[in-house]
């Protein structure tokens, strides 16, 4: 499994990134609502990453989101979604 | 190894009063996470979060987390949604995401050490008590951060019960 890939959809106006766990039950459900929802988004499963690769994100995800938490939605890389909200997500993403 | 980690998800829900995740398919995929965890760092760590890989650091959520009956309390479920109460368990649709209660700084320790720290070997599990907070934890050394009040691991001392 690729630890970092474009997931592909039909609606790309926003700029999706998506910071998950492979192993995360709440993370699947956000991969499936945005594949139901087709739109395009950039999926990070953090730990399928090399130890470099996720000192680098977790700086990245830290700034957005100081738990590190996961999943964690970033739209138009200013609006930040901490958790499977499924309302937020369709909201940010559909409004 | 499926078989076995549900049986001890349900054997121990039941022995704290709790309930399992009444949401089916979240059930399987957070049964699957821990099934990929044990196999990925050979203990069943939170499916929801980030493990280092480091045993000492991670001992706090391993599945059950220590973080558990604070949220069940406080919330009606775990972290990830395995363990809920009646009330949650009654009426599914309760189950949301609830905030992150482990400290962030317990990871980043982890990542920085990048090797397990040297512990004594000895027969009994001993108890450390956090200086700053009272927190207890029975376990082969003090946990890096409290998962408590966040103190250092250098804030813990052996905790004996016969003399306090």
């Amino acid at each position: 499994m690729e630890a970092i890939k474009k997931v592909e959809g039909k609606k790309k106006e926003h700029d999706v990134k998506l910071f998950a766990l492979s192993t995360c039950g709440w993370c699947k459900k956000t991969k499936k609502l945005l594949a139901d929802m087709d739109v395009e988004y950039e999926c990070i499963d953090f730990d399928l990453l090399g130890e470099d690769e996720k000192k680098e994100m977790r700086v990245e995800l830290k700034g957005y989101n100081p738990a590190v938490s996961f999943p964690t939605i970033i739209v138009d890389k200013d609006c930040v979604i901490i958790g499977f909200k499924k309302d937020d997500i369709r909201e940010a993403l559909e409004g | 190894m499926s078989e076995k980690i549900r049986k001890y998800v349900e054997k121990d829900a039941e022995e704290n009063g709790y309930y399992v995740c009444p949401d089916p398919d979240l059930y399987e995929d957070l049964l699957d996470g821990l099934v990929e965890n044990q196999e990925r760092y050979g203990y069943p760590s939170c499916p929801c979060r980030q493990a280092s890989g480091l045993k000492t650091y991670d001992a706090d959520i391993i599945c059950p987390c220590e973080y558990r009956d604070a949220d069940v309390d406080e919330f009606g479920m775990c972290y990830c949604g395995l363990f809920v109460s009646e009330e949650v368990n009654e009426d599914p649709d309760k189950l949301e995401p609830i905030p992150e209660r482990r400290p962030p700084e317990i990871l980043e320790t982890a990542m920085e050490a990048e090797e397990e720290p040297e512990l004594e070997e000895s027969e009994d599990i001993p108890v450390w008590r956090c200086k700053v907070c009272g927190y207890l934890a029975a376990r082969e050394g003090p946990p890096p951060i409290c998962p408590i009040c966040k103190a250092k691991a250098d804030r813990f001392e052996r905790f004996n019960f016969n003399t306090g």
